[in-house]
């Protein structure tokens, strides 16, 4: 066990898996970077490093960097899953998904069912994503909605480096695709991480804190900023639980209905668009199964419909934030 | 090919303003001011003012993530793209943008683009506009060695190549996909090939040379004008800085950008061809020189003083409306 950031302990989970299985190769966009270049090989390790030091460990045999050509190294990955590998694919920012929508939402994602159950793909797409660098509309998003909606993807999203390296050798080790996003102002970020493999399942809410007076539901970024919220509620003797679903597909339902039964009120927190994202999901699934329950109209901290703005002073109106969440658990508590 | 005395002054005019604008953009990220993802230019100047001179007010241009230099050729006002890079209300897209979306769809700018290959089918929508409402406007598609490779370059190419449009497809190819070498990542290693199998002619130059770019782009723009259906340009030269600013260049061979710098860079080759020639004389190349590190001056203070934007400002221009 020691302190890791986010980018080592998502290193740390594919060096280990790596060695474990020798299925499992790596595809992307300077994944090692300096691919045909005069320079140092590995000169990235991906666009943020958390691939960097692979190489030389496990050598071009098994480190694809690929020409910029998402389509096709997503697709690749894909064709190579259901033919024996398991490849780890980054597609580098979740916008580029754009570009090669048809190869995840089309192929990977049905192949299993279309097949009659015949096909089995053990792919990984890691992908960034996230407001809060200044990236603004086009490397900025939370498109994790999208994937959930489709049948057939499973869809990871971890909230601190603890929960990146457990994830990840899960993800990696799981039979269906999975899309796994990393939220890059979370890099940094430092945890106990133990220095041995482990795995934490997918579909399995971790509750973060526990408090008898609401619930609140955060995704990826959106767990720490509710935890200090939380923190700082508790001063207001508000006691709040806190829940990271951790996967939006599957979504560990009864941890959250099991949760908002004793508390009676739910906030759902999430960086992605207002419209058809996590937090409506969610809002419907309680509505629809805990109404009883319900002492206060379940309510939702997201952005505006708006893209991402690039100027900083908007931006940071943008994105949820511990005063806002705050705010709106307080209100919730006061509803009678 | 005969290029006037305004021409060649225009022409030395927008590459040094590209040039100072761009190491002055370097020397401010630096310092933590600006903010986001910046993307820079130097060093390959001679490709847009080459091909962008040929052009007119109902032409069109799509960019890359690397699009100040485009947008100077196409005209845009430096004052706001300055604003733009630094988040200001004032800058040319409300400070909405920033350096990697700066657009200005008056001058027929349509914007720099964070998505690789995110340009050329735009510019076939361009090119099919102007070619069904007859404005005469042709469109060109800068795009790197890395959008060589993707789908939406190469489908593009074949829909240009289809309907017959007027669509300049321009590869600067500057030797780095990021970090990855264009020699290793282009397969066939020859693009003028590669463009020559969708049925449109093109050339390779060097892209050092500014007269060389001028020659190929006008030639190709003109039978682009004539009717003669898309044209392609292979232009070689390299970056002056990383992939983005904070880039190592570790990728690179230690020196490479010094011995470019000093022997090939475009500014000095058009200095020493045109004084060497008579037709421009070294005391007017200084004083532009130090007009425009006065103009750029002026841009960054401005650009620092400029108000952010309002916070209303945040859920505004999503629709036309809703």
């Amino acid at each position: 066990m020691s302190k890791k950031s986010f980018r080592q302990a998502l290193n740390e989970a594919m060096r280990q898996e790596m060695e474990r299985d020798p299925t499992v190769i790596m595809m992307g966009e300077d994944i090692a970077g300096g691919m045909g270049a005069k320079g140092e090989q590995d000169a990235w390790g991906d666009v943020l490093g958390a691939s960097k030091g692979l190489l030389p460990k496990f050598g071009r045999e098994r480190i694809y960097d690929t020409p910029i050509s998402e389509s096709a190294f997503i697709g690749a990955a894909a064709g190579a899953a259901i033919n024996g590998l398991r490849p780890v694919a980054q597609l580098m920012f979740v916008d580029f998904f754009g570009v090669c929508g048809d190869q995840i939402i089309n192929q990977m994602a049905k192949f299993r069912y279309m097949f009659g159950g015949k096909a089995t793909t053990p792919v990984v797409i890691r992908t960034l994503f996230g407001a809060g660098l200044r990236a603004a509309s086009q490397h900025s998003q939370c498109l994790y909605p999208v994937f959930t909606h489709i049948p057939g993807l499973k869809v990871v999203i971890p909230s601190s480096p603890y929960e990146a390296k457990g994830l990840m050798i899960q993800s990696i080790r799981d039979d269906d695709p999975v899309i796994f996003f990393e939220h890059k102002a979370m890099y940094a970020d430092t945890d106990e991480v133990p220095d041995e493999s482990y795995t934490i399942p997918l579909g399995k809410a971790n509750v973060s804190r526990r408090g008898t007076d609401v619930t609140i539901v955060a995704i990826g970024r959106m767990v720490k900023f509710s935890i200090q919220a939380a923190e700082a509620l508790a001063k207001e003797n508000i006691k709040c639980t806190v829940i990271d679903p951790r996967t939006t597909s599957p979504l560990d339902t009864a941890t959250i209905l099991e949760s908002v039964a004793q508390t009676g009120r739910l906030v759902i927190v999430d960086e992605a668009s207002p419209r058809c994202n996590v937090a409506t999901d969610i809002s419907a699934m309680v509505a629809q199964s805990a109404f009883k329950s319900l002492k206060a109209p379940i309510r939702m901290v997201t952005p505006p419909h708006t893209p991402v703005p690039f100027a900083g002073e908007l931006e940071d109106l943008y994105v949820p934030n511990p005063a806002r969440i705050q705010a709106v658990v307080s209100e919730v508590v006061r509803y009678h | 090919m005969q290029l006037s005395r305004d021409d060649l002054t225009n022409a030395y005019t927008k590459m040094r303003t590209i040039r100072v604008f761009e190491e002055r953009v370097h020397k401010e990220f630096a310092t933590g001011q600006i903010p986001g993802f910046v993307h820079l230019y130097a060093g390959e100047e001679a490709s847009a003012i080459g091909v962008c001179m040929q052009l007119n007010g109902v032409d069109y241009i799509t960019s890359t993530h690397r699009g100040h230099g485009h947008c100077i050729g196409k005209g845009c006002d430096v004052g706001g793209m300055m604003k733009e890079i630094y988040g200001r209300q004032d800058g040319l897209c409300k400070g909405k943008g920033g350096s990697m979306h700066i657009a200005d769809v008056s001058k027929g700018m349509l914007g720099a683009n964070g998505i690789v290959g995110g340009g050329p089918p735009l510019a076939c929508g361009a090119a099919l506009a102007a070619k069904q409402r007859k404005t005469g406007g042709v469109a060109v598609a800068f795009f790197g060695d890395g959008a060589f490779n993707q789908g939406t370059t190469l489908e593009a190419m074949n829909f240009a190549s289809v309907y017959q449009l007027p669509v300049f497809f321009v590869l600067e190819d500057n030797g780095y996909a990021e970090s990855t070498s264009s020699d290793w990542s282009i397969g066939g290693h020859n693009p003028v090939l590669r463009a020559r199998g969708f049925g449109i002619p093109g050339e390779r130059v060097d892209g050092h040379d500014f007269f060389a770019v001028y020659r190929a782009a006008k030639e190709a723009i003109d039978r682009i004008r004539e009717g003669g259906g898309p044209q392609f340009l292979h232009i070689e030269f390299t970056r002056y800085y990383g992939h983005f600013e904070g880039d190592a260049m570790t990728y690179r061979p230690p020196g490479e950008v010094t011995e470019e710098r000093n022997f090939l860079d475009c500014l000095s080759f058009f200095r020493a061809r045109v004084t060497s020639g008579g037709l421009l004389e070294n005391n007017a190349l200084d004083q532009i020189d130090r007009n425009i590190t006065q103009l750029i001056d002026k841009t960054v203070a401005d650009a620092k003083a400029a108000a952010p934007p309002q916070a209303s400002e945040l859920t505004t221009d999503v629709y036309q409306s809703y």
